[in-house]
């Protein structure tokens, strides 16, 4: 049997089922998410938010994807077709195409990739064209106004994402997410977001702030308030998705809550230790004594709560915070966050080399 | 080995393909978005020959930053199409003519590196397949940082001096416009943003 499973047809099913359960898992999430986001939502404005559809309205999610299938799909007649059905579907590829190499517990990346964190950052950065295309195909001011907008704001904030990663890198040595996570196993001190080990400290004067930074652009990033712009509802209607209805509106929802739940994930496993515990002898008595399924558990379980917090923080954000002016969105992502990064990606790099301390 | 041969005609076809629309689309919106895809299955020929590194920074400069750039301007052109058009059989000569020298140029290479080998000559690990315990992205910097160093920050410099070049070029100070300064509205107190004053009726406040 274990022969079949190495052959290239075994590896092949058994890829596609791992493939399958992490696609069908995260879809499942993100209608939870969706509707976490709008209870918490909700919460903060002393309303009950949807309680209406299953026990306190925990299907609305379900509900709403029935309602979108079922409707009418209508393209405009100036729409550029082709594009404009394409769109949709690149946001959405795209968008879980990116947890290929998501270290979701120790051994579960789909895909455990040298370069992992390089292929997130190169989907993510891709994710801009399901709007761009979108805006332009619908063939109208209002969505050509938000895809342009979305356009200078995402490829704005990719820099300052990459030079935090890029201190990320230096710290851990290497481009593997499955690596980056264990390095920053035993105690939580070991987590990036505090520097990276006590023989780091110093660095919490960096990696914290960078931390912050890498939250706020990935708020930039997936068009989450309040750096809405792109369908900044009081100026552009909807911005880039007025046109959109039915079906591909829904896959366009999908794909920003996909990212919302991917950036939350991300920042998980790079600065709050992924699916480390945080807690040394816990880490201890999972990796010796503990059988292997529980190791596995234990760790997507603690993966899953500090995605969760992140994506909480990420909805209190989206509450509470007016949204930017552009200029003002520009400003804080050239003028602040690059310099920002700039400047701390050269004190990690001197940190290394000065200490010479393995990492 | 038969999976990774299908792989590559695939997306060399695919290339190749998208190559031609680039140019034969009408839509010039239509020709970026070829030109993205092509740009994205050369990245997967790349990851092909166990370039990752190279495919991935393929990806992410040119897919995720140049292609977005050039959409960005070509959609916001108005394009006259029927004028594009114009042209098109005197300037093909030249363009054939170009085009010819690059193919031969290509099969040169191809035909040289394929008759001694390609990794035999050079210094340091090439592919991830030579060195299995280096990885790509370790071989590249090893390369880039020790060997090739003086031609990396060369390049460096000549992008420095574009970029500033661009903002020269660029940059207008006019006359008579009022700028946003942040640091003046940050820095602002009661004290000095508020005036109280008291004045009787029919009086008003002098400025």
């Amino acid at each position: 049997m274990a022969e079949f499973w190495s052959s290239p047809v075994g590896w092949t099913i058994i890829t596609v089922a791992h493939i399958l359960a992490v696609t069908v898992v995260l879809l499942l999430t993100i209608a939870f998410i969706i509707y976490g986001d709008r209870k918490i939502f909700a919460g903060v404005q002393a309303r009950k938010g949807p309680n209406v559809v299953g026990p306190f309205g925990l299907l609305q999610s379900f509900a709403d994807l029935g309602k979108f299938l079922i409707k009418e799909l209508v393209i405009p007649a100036g729409a550029d077709k082709a594009v404009y059905l394409l769109a949709p579907l690149i946001s959405v590829t795209l968008a879980l195409g990116a947890w290929a190499v998501m270290p979701i517990a120790p051994g579960w990346a789909v895909s455990d990739i040298n370069v992992g964190i390089l292929y997130l950052f190169a989907v993510s950065s891709m994710g801009v064209y399901g709007i761009i295309m979108g805006g332009w195909a619908s063939n109208s001011k209002y969505p050509f106004l938000g895809s342009l907008r979305s356009a200078a704001q995402m490829v704005s904030y990719e820099v300052s994402i990459g030079f935090v990663i890029i201190t990320v890198i230096l710290l851990a040595g290497t481009m593997n997410l499955n690596q980056i996570t264990e390095a920053q196993s035993g105690w939580f001190w070991n987590w990036y977001m505090f520097g990276g080990g006590l023989h780091n400290l110093p660095l919490i004067l960096i990696m914290f702030p960078m931390g912050v930074i890498f939250f706020i652009s990935g708020l930039a990033e997936t068009n989450r308030p309040p750096f809405d712009l792109p369908e900044a509802e009081s100026e552009l209607v909807a911005g880039y998705a007025v046109e959109y209805g039915s079906t591909p509106y829904m896959l366009f929802y999908l794909a920003e809550t996909a990212n919302i739940v991917l950036m939350s994930g991300l920042m998980a496993v790079l600065f709050l230790g992924g699916w480390n515990t945080g807690i040394a002898p816990v880490e201890e008595f999972l990796a010796t004594s503990a059988p292997a399924w529980v190791a596995s558990l234990v760790g997507l379980l603690v993966y899953a709560g500090k995605t969760f917090f992140v994506f909480f923080m990420n909805a209190m954000v989206r509450s509470i915070v007016p949204r930017y002016r552009y200029d003002q969105l520009m400003r804080l992502g050239w003028k602040v966050f690059l310099p920002t990064s700039l400047v701390a990606v050269v004190v990690v790099a001197g940190w290394r080399v000065y200490t010479g301390l393995p990492s | 080995m038969a999976l990774q041969a299908i792989a590559f005609y695939l997306m060399a076809a695919v290339t190749i393909a998208s190559g031609f629309c680039v140019v034969s689309a009408r839509n010039p919106v239509h020709s970026v978005l070829w030109l993205i895809l092509a740009f994205f299955s050369a990245a997967g020929l790349f990851v092909l020959m166990g370039a990752e590194f190279l495919a991935m920074l393929l990806v992410v400069v040119y897919v995720g930053a140049v292609a977005v750039l050039f959409l960005f301007v070509v959609m916001m052109l108005d394009v006259d199409f029927a004028a594009l058009r114009q042209g098109f059989a005197r300037y093909m000569p030249l363009g054939l003519l170009i085009a010819g020298f690059l193919a031969a140029e290509m099969v040169v290479v191809a035909t040289t590196v394929a008759g001694r080998g390609a990794a035999k000559d050079s210094a340091g690990p090439m592919a991830s397949g030579a060195t299995p315990d280096v990885t790509n992205a370790e071989a590249i910097g090893r390369v880039l940082y020790t060997d090739y160093v003086y031609f990396f920050q060369a390049a460096g410099l000549v992008l420095l001096v574009a970029m500033i070049g661009a903002i020269v070029l660029t940059l207008r100070h006019k006359p008579g416009v009022r700028r946003q300064v942040i640091m003046d509205q940050v820095l602002r107190t009661p004290k000095t943003g508020m005036k109280l004053a008291n004045p009787k009726p029919g009086q008003g406040i002098d400025q």
